[in-house]
């Protein structure tokens, strides 16, 4: 079995409210929790500005990435990776998603608009070099 | 002396540099990292003439990008 990350139900929520507010561009942000074995639990999901400002790329703000791993060092989390929303795309990563996908220990979540009234949200690590390969993890959405 | 690094806290040699700290702790891609020191963010320039004191707190910060359009 894969890697098991775990997300509840209002986090999901969160995400996904933020991401219809940035439409058309691209939202983007953090995700921190557990680790335990092969299986991660989202505790907190942080909503970062896209500096890209683009509905076609993102980039995270460097200055709100280190003030969001404090908050997590504070509630005694680990940093699990990063999600952004593809606005008119399917969930699952690019190539530029993976050109620029530099931790392979991070989760990867990708949240896709592409049917509004149908969000779909599913989380990759992405690994390797020359060239760079995804897998997906088994997202599990709890209440 | 002590450093705390990624929120670990960490015994390092006196004089360290950031850049051979970067190197001893495995940063992979380092080229597409960015490292803070007690909240201060040290351009990649200064990597090697920065010197660690005992008590810093150090961070590293992949960038996080991407794109959805290929």
């Amino acid at each position: 079995m894969g890697t098991v990350i775990k997300m509840k139900k209002a986090d999901f929520e969160k995400i996904l409210g933020h991401a219809k507010s940035c439409l058309p561009n691209e939202a983007c942000g953090l995700i921190a929790g557990t680790v335990n074995g092969d299986v991660r639990e989202i505790q907190a999901v942080y909503l970062l500005t896209n500096t890209d400002a683009s509905n076609e790329h993102f980039s995270l703000d460097p200055k709100e990435q280190l003030t969001a791993i404090k908050d997590m060092r504070a509630r005694g989390l680990v940093p699990l990776g990063n999600w952004h929303s593809h606005p008119e795309s399917p969930s699952r990563p690019s190539e530029e998603d993976k050109r620029l996908a530099f931790d392979s220990k991070a989760s990867y979540m990708i949240l896709s608009l592409m049917e509004r009234d149908k969000p779909v949200l599913n989380s990759f690590r992405i690994t390797g070099n020359d060239p760079k390969t995804s897998e997906k993890e088994q997202l599990v959405i709890e209440e | 002396m002590q450093i705390t690094v990624s929120g670990v806290k960490k015994e390092i040699k006196d004089n360290t540099t950031i850049a051979e700290l970067i190197v001893s702790e495995n940063v992979e891609t380092p080229e597409y990292v960015t490292v803070t020191v007690n909240d201060e963010f040290i351009t990649s320039d200064k990597l090697s003439s920065t010197v660690l004191k005992n008590g810093d707190t150090v961070e590293f910060l992949y960038f996080m990008g991407g794109g959805s359009v290929r």
